[in-house]
């Protein structure tokens, strides 16, 4: 028998208990990456000597270098440096910081799109920068944005598995454990990706409902 | 930085490893890209369907899942993979259904118009879809296929997971050894993001090379050319 | 080879009583609840010019997707040239049988919104289809494609692609490309409303050409009302998916019989 029902069950409250900390990661990372993203956008809009051209530069780098070594970075070489967290702390400010440079992009896509009438009707009324900012410019902007904020949501749920790597005891870390544990990776590896496809499936339907409700008009 | 001279050779090793897991990957993948894309807009469902699933499924669960279960749940299986093999297989297959979305929607987003005078120059679906349909939904599809490139680029790091000699693995290897963390991952985030610049340029560099209107420009720029001769 | 639609003089006028190249029997097409043609009777003999004229809606552009396998009808039978294209009481339900490949070769389109491969040359558009449906040769394709353009007063563009052609030109390439595959009818779909007004006179005037100098079966859809008036043999007029009137045009124009037709003409000649 390839397939051990009984095995499977047994192990299936343990895998839950993953899975909800796979959910905790995915949630509080996208928090973290949601204001972080928002913030880069801004300032890379405002023209900031230096600043700007800074934060530029950290979205794209961070764009183009691997996940698991930037999770290895805050891993192993923070700490030497005196800045040490747990490893579920760690994990979820990689993946937050990972992902901000993604949402940093769709926040400047959004803020690009809102029309230059609206800055000028913002100046015409000489609306200070941070009340154009905060009550005219950004309302608009994140509106286009939530439907893409759902994929990478989504996207970092499955992502999160990366940090297994570096002992956060997540849905595939747990199902690794106990693999080699039990020397039986068929059950465990198996319902782990029946649970993320569980979660991820439903939830990118709902998002392209969302999108679909949300695409521009124009 | 000295740990990173003594061990020169090995990063660069892996920076070989890391480069033929990204080419075969990749190379995996748009095979698996067009094929499972152009299933699922297939008019049977035999095709259709098994493509849907696949697609769902891939893109579904994590990279990291399928490259596990690849390399550890398939030998109860009687299959036992080399890890490299298993780790071009998790990857082209994964990446693969995120590229087939991308064949599909340029595909499908095609005028209607150019299939109606397909079928009104009495072309069929073969020929409609080899000449006229793909290569004009190429230009559309080359930045998504970037895009799915430096991801793939990004994630062959899981491979050192699965035990391949990869970047990453090197890496983890030295600073096992040394304890020069900080110098060691510096140096190979800066190799990954090497690589992947030079894949964004090649892909602008295909963009500019597909460019709907850009063969046109070529003969008229001959063409004035020869005028130009002609006239003098 | 398939017989040849060679340019040549023939004389246009009264239709020929010959068996009719293109017939409709009791078609009727419906979209849901919308039935948008009704039991719909309509014969072209060979050769003849036939535009079909009538208001928004009323079946015409339907009647021309029907007969290029672009839409199926839900009742009825077409024939083209002897052969079945459509017949509903067989239970034709696959759109790719054989026969219906080999009939719809005798038919070519001209589509409203041009249709052209934006990513092929002028001179590529036109040898695709020979060269790879027909399987001509390609010089002698490419022969051909270049009598083709210098027809329609483009022999000095087979090298743009569309997007370096105005409207007017990319529909004259789209003119030579259904040419090219020697079509025995060939359809017109509002082939200058897409048109800027400028532009319209030089479409018009290579159909016109087309017109006058072979024996092509030509059915057009057009809003053009005086070029309708010259150059066909018979008008139709359509209204709510049926045939109201038909007839040579100096009658329909000049002395329409039904009241629906002289509605329309008022309505649409005024400006
Ligand atoms: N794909 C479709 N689905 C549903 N209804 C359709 C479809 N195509 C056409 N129709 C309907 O069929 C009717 C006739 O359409 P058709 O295009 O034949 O009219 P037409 O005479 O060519 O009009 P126009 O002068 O505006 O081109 C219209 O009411 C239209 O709404
Ligand atoms: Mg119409």
């Amino acid at each position: 028998m390839i397939w051990d029902n009984n095995f499977a069950v047994s192990i299936f409250p343990i895998l839950l208990q993953g899975l909800w900390v796979t959910v905790q990661i995915t949630l509080l990372g996208t928090l973290l990456a949601a204001v972080l993203g928002l913030v880069f956008a801004v300032l890379r809009r405002l023209a900031i000597p230096v600043l700007s051209q800074v934060v530029s530069f950290l979205v794209v780098f961070v764009r183009g270098t691997p996940l698991l070594v930037q999770a290895y970075v805050a891993f192993f070489v923070l700490p030497a440096y005196g800045v040490s967290f747990n490893a579920l702390t760690t994990g979820i400010v990689v993946i937050g910081v990972n992902y901000s440079a993604y949402m940093a992009e769709v926040y400047r896509s959004g803020i690009q799109g809102v029309p230059k009438g609206q800055w000028e009707a913002a100046t015409a009324l000489s609306l200070p920068g941070v009340r154009t900012w905060g009550r005219i410019i950004l309302p608009q902007a994140i509106r286009t944005v939530v439907p893409m904020l759902g994929n990478y949501l989504i996207q970092m749920f499955k992502d999160s598995a990366v940090l297994s790597a570096i002992t956060v005891v997540e849905l595939m870390a747990t199902a690794q454990a106990i693999g080699s544990s039990s020397f039986r990776y068929i059950e465990p590896l198996t319902l782990a990706a029946l649970l993320f496809l569980a979660v991820s499936y439903p939830a990118s339907r709902l998002v392209n409902r969302l999108e679909r409700r949300y695409a521009p008009q124009h | 930085m000295d740990a990173v001279i003594q061990y020169a050779p090995l990063l660069w090793q892996g920076l070989l490893t890391t480069i033929l897991v990204t080419v075969m990957g990749g190379a995996l993948c748009l095979v698996v890209a067009f094929t499972a894309g152009l299933a699922r807009l297939s008019r049977h469902r035999i095709l259709r369907w098994p493509a849907g699933i696949f697609i769902e499924v891939f893109r579904g669960t994590s990279l990291l899942v399928q490259m596990f279960w690849l390399f550890f749940a398939l030998p109860f299986f009687g299959i036992q993979l080399h890890p490299l093999t298993a780790a071009v297989l998790a990857l082209g297959l994964n990446e693969g259904a995120y590229a087939a979305e991308v064949v599909r929607g340029a595909i499908a987003s095609r005028a209607k118009g150019q299939t109606e005078a397909c079928i009104a120059l009495g072309m069929d679906p073969a020929l409609r879809l080899r000449r006229i349909i793909i290569p004009q939904s190429i230009p559309a599809m080359l930045p998504p296929f970037g895009n799915v490139m430096v991801d793939l680029l990004k994630n062959t790091s899981l491979v050192s997971l699965v035990t391949v000699a990869d970047l990453t693995f090197s890496a983890q290897m030295i600073r096992s050894t040394t304890g020069q963390t900080t110098a060691i991952f510096i140096t190979i985030l800066v190799m990954y993001f090497a690589l992947s610049y030079l894949l964004t340029l090649l892909t602008s560099w295909l963009e500019r090379r597909f460019a709907l209107d850009r063969k046109a420009l070529t003969l008229q720029r001959k063409e004035n050319a020869l005028m130009k001769v002609g006239a003098a | 080879m398939r017989p040849s639609t060679e340019p040549q003089a023939v004389v246009t006028g009264a239709p020929v009583t010959t068996e009719p190249i293109i017939r409709f029997q009791n078609v009727s097409k419906n979209w849901g609840t919308n039935q948008v043609l009704k039991n719909l009777n309509f014969e072209v003999a060979p050769g003849e010019k036939v535009s079909i004229i009538g208001p928004s809606g009323s079946g015409k552009t339907t009647i021309l997707r029907i007969l290029m396998t672009l839409e199926t009808p839900s009742e009825g039978k077409v024939i083209v040239g002897g052969d079945t294209l459509w017949d509903v009481a067989l239970g034709q339900k696959v759109r790719e049988t054989k026969q219906l490949r080999e009939t719809r070769r005798k038919i070519g389109m001209v589509f409203q919104q041009f249709n052209l491969f934006p990513h092929m040359t002028a001179l590529e558009n036109i040898i695709e289809a020979p060269i790879h449906v027909l399987g001509m040769n390609k010089a002698e394709a490419r022969e051909r494609a270049a009598e083709l353009l210098n027809l329609v007063g483009l022999g000095k563009h087979m090298n743009h692609t569309p997007p370096q052609m105005s409207g007017g030109q990319q529909q004259r390439v789209a003119i030579a490309r259904a040419l090219a595959m020697r079509p025995k009818v060939l359809l017109f779909d509002e082939p200058t409303s897409a048109l800027d007004p400028e532009l319209i006179g030089e479409v018009l005037s290579v159909i016109r050409n087309l017109a006058h100098t072979t024996d092509m079966t030509m059915l057009m859809v057009t809003h053009e009302m005086r070029f309708a008036e010259e150059i066909s043999d018979r008008v139709v007029m359509f209204d709510n998916g049926a045939a109201v009137e038909s007839g040579p045009p100096a009658q329909i124009f000049k002395d329409p019989q039904q009241e629906r037709t002289r509605n329309f003409l008022r309505a649409v000649l005024q400006h």
